[in-house]
């Protein structure tokens, strides 16, 4: 499965910053542009990690403007974008006139459920700025998280309504094969073009989700993330040289298009 | 995929559903799974070949040496998965021996046993031994630390076989399925039997590894096997920092793919090829019985001249 662009994979789904529930490695910039390096990462959007537990992610989203500026030819900012806290317009216009590619928004830690009219806002707004919504199923597995970590993860429904109430377009991130086969064949043709997947937590074989899924759902609703700095970014990247050989020579997609 | 993180194979096995001539992906040193699974047709799973030739294919894509593997009775289909009846115990093993007889040393078998069932697990044990398995497989029918264990812990000792022991890291109460085991309760276990080898498993196989490697530091008969989903940055330098790289066993147990990032990873976080090779096979070697794996017999562990 090869990237889209040949000037290097794009990945959708990348942090700077820390984690408030354990310790992650050096999460910080410099350090993302010599992975991107070695990963053969072209492009990366990249969120500020503590702004998804922050209740208004402004100061979040000037810390990950300044942090990344330097570092403006791979990593690109990705900012959050909270629907239901006053002047969140204005944070998406300086998310455009920043030349951000996507915004962020984290409806379980916001306490915005699948029926959230602000959602719905945050959608028309996001598809008139032309700039896709990143949505985050989890950021740990279940089984390991911090007693006050107690969100839980995205519900399906909250991604297959935003798609059906609103012209978003959303990248979700996260997700394994049930979430992404709930959601897609709940959505009618055309709404399954507005939705791409990152592939980094879907399993390999032998189960061979991201095959069956490849083969039922099409690689183009694919994309390659890493989840950096929470996971290890060699994980997608050996997911997909495992894939059976017919699909190995497959193109993902890209939600720039 | 046209990516080569490795140089040319040179102990690659030919295979007919791989592309002529890939260099396997997690390079061309030995390699030991110590945790992985087959299926059965006792299983009840319509696909249960498709699932193990698609083990053996991303097997041979990254350049496993020799699977050791386990059927887990009848992975719930006429008995729990964690708490298998003793038939499903009998024909689960039998169908691993059979798998291990048909692909030679690239397939080797543990014995999984019901602790519930203590003479049926020592006679089991004796019996899948004489047939060639090489270790013992504990689901957590039982709390590690439970009196129970011991017998089947000491014959293992007595044997020399290690015992892979299923574990939820830092458990905290029960929950449904399976008994509470963490890597406390292990520690404990495998206090009481210092002769005794005990493969911890999955440390990315969920819950908190973190609790696990604080429970075992101490405890040197416990080793760490690195598989399951889980791929947190962190975990495995702090599992090298916990434990040492002599008592780390490269492992994927279901999800190959997060087996061979953590060996790319491994490549990266400043591990020697003397410590990559113990990884890799090395403490395999050391800790199951000799000969289990006739293709490593006359090799040697790397040294720095080799890097």
């Amino acid at each position: 499965m090869t990237p889209h662009s040949p000037a290097g994979r794009l990945d959708v789904n990348a942090f700077i910053g820390s984690y408030p529930f354990r310790y992650v490695p050096h999460p910080d910039p410099e350090v993302l542009v010599r992975v991107c390096a070695r990963e053969g990462i072209g492009e990366s959007w990249v969120g500020h990690l503590p702004s998804a537990f922050h209740r208004d992610p402004e100061h979040g989203n000037r810390t990950l403007y300044a942090a990344l500026a330097p570092h403006a030819a791979v990593l690109r900012p990705v900012p959050a974008i909270r629907p239901d806290w006053p002047g969140w317009e204005a944070q998406l216009r300086e998310a455009v006139e920043r030349g951000a590619p996507a915004v962020r928004a984290y409806p379980v830690q916001w306490g915005l459920g699948p029926d959230s009219p602000a959602l719905v806002a945050l959608g028309y707004a996001a598809a008139a700025a032309a700039m896709p919504i990143v949505l985050t199923v989890r950021f740990e597995d279940l089984r390991q998280r911090h007693m006050l970590d107690v969100a839980g993860d995205l519900p399906a429904a909250t991604v297959r309504q935003l798609v059906r109430t609103s012209p978003a377009r959303l990248v979700v991130t996260a997700a394994g094969r049930d979430f992404i086969e709930e959601v897609h064949w709940g959505l009618t043709t055309s709404e399954q073009r507005r939705v791409w997947w990152d592939i980094s937590w879907i399993w390999g074989p032998p189960e061979d989700h991201l095959a069956h899924l490849v083969r039922t759902i099409g690689a183009d609703r694919f994309v390659y993330g890493t989840m950096w700095p929470l996971r290890l970014t060699q994980a997608p990247a050996a997911n997909l040289a495992l894939l059976p050989d017919d699909l190995r020579d497959g193109t993902l997609g890209d939600p720039r298009m | 995929m046209t990516e080569s993180h490795t140089p040319p194979d040179s102990h690659a096995h030919p295979h007919p559903e791989s592309r002529p001539a890939a260099p396997p992906l997690a390079g061309d040193r030995p390699l030991i799974e110590v945790h992985a699974h087959f299926h059965s047709a006792h299983g009840g799973r319509a696909d249960w070949r498709a699932v193990n030739a698609a083990r053996l294919r991303a097997g041979r894509r990254i350049g496993i040496t020799c699977h050791v593997a386990s059927v887990l009775g009848s992975w719930g289909h006429t008995s729990p998965v964690y708490f298998p009846s003793p038939p499903d115990v009998v024909q689960g093993n039998d169908a691993m021996l059979a798998l291990q007889a048909e692909h030679g040393t690239e397939v080797r078998a543990y014995v999984v046993v019901n602790p519930n069932h203590p003479d049926h697990a020592l006679g089991e044990i004796d019996r899948c031994v004489r047939l060639g398995a090489i270790g013992v497989k504990l689901l957590a029918s039982r709390r590690a630390d439970d009196p129970l264990l011991d017998a089947v812990a000491a014959d293992a000792a007595r044997r020399g076989l290690p015992v892979l022991h299923h574990i939820w890291q830092h458990r905290q109460r029960h929950w449904p399925s399976q008994d509470i085991s963490d890597g406390a309760d292990l520690a404990r276990l495998a206090e009481r039997h210092p002769s005794a080898c005990f493969i911890l498993a999955h440390i990315g196989g969920g819950g908190d590894y973190a609790h696990t490697f604080a429970a075992v530091r101490h405890v040197p008969n416990v080793y760490l096997d690195l598989s399951g989903s889980g791929v947190d940055r962190g975990m495995l330098d702090d599992a090298l920092g916990a434990v040492g790289a002599a008592r780390l066993l490269w492992g994927s147990d279901v999800t190959m793919e997060t087996g061979l990032a953590k060996l790319l990873a491994l490549e990266v976080i400043g591990l020697s090829s003397a410590e990559l090779d113990l990884v890799r096979w090395g403490n395999a070697r050391r800790i199951f019985p000799p000969g289990s794996f006739p293709a490593l017999d006359h090799v040697a562990v790397a040294t720095e001249d080799d890097a």
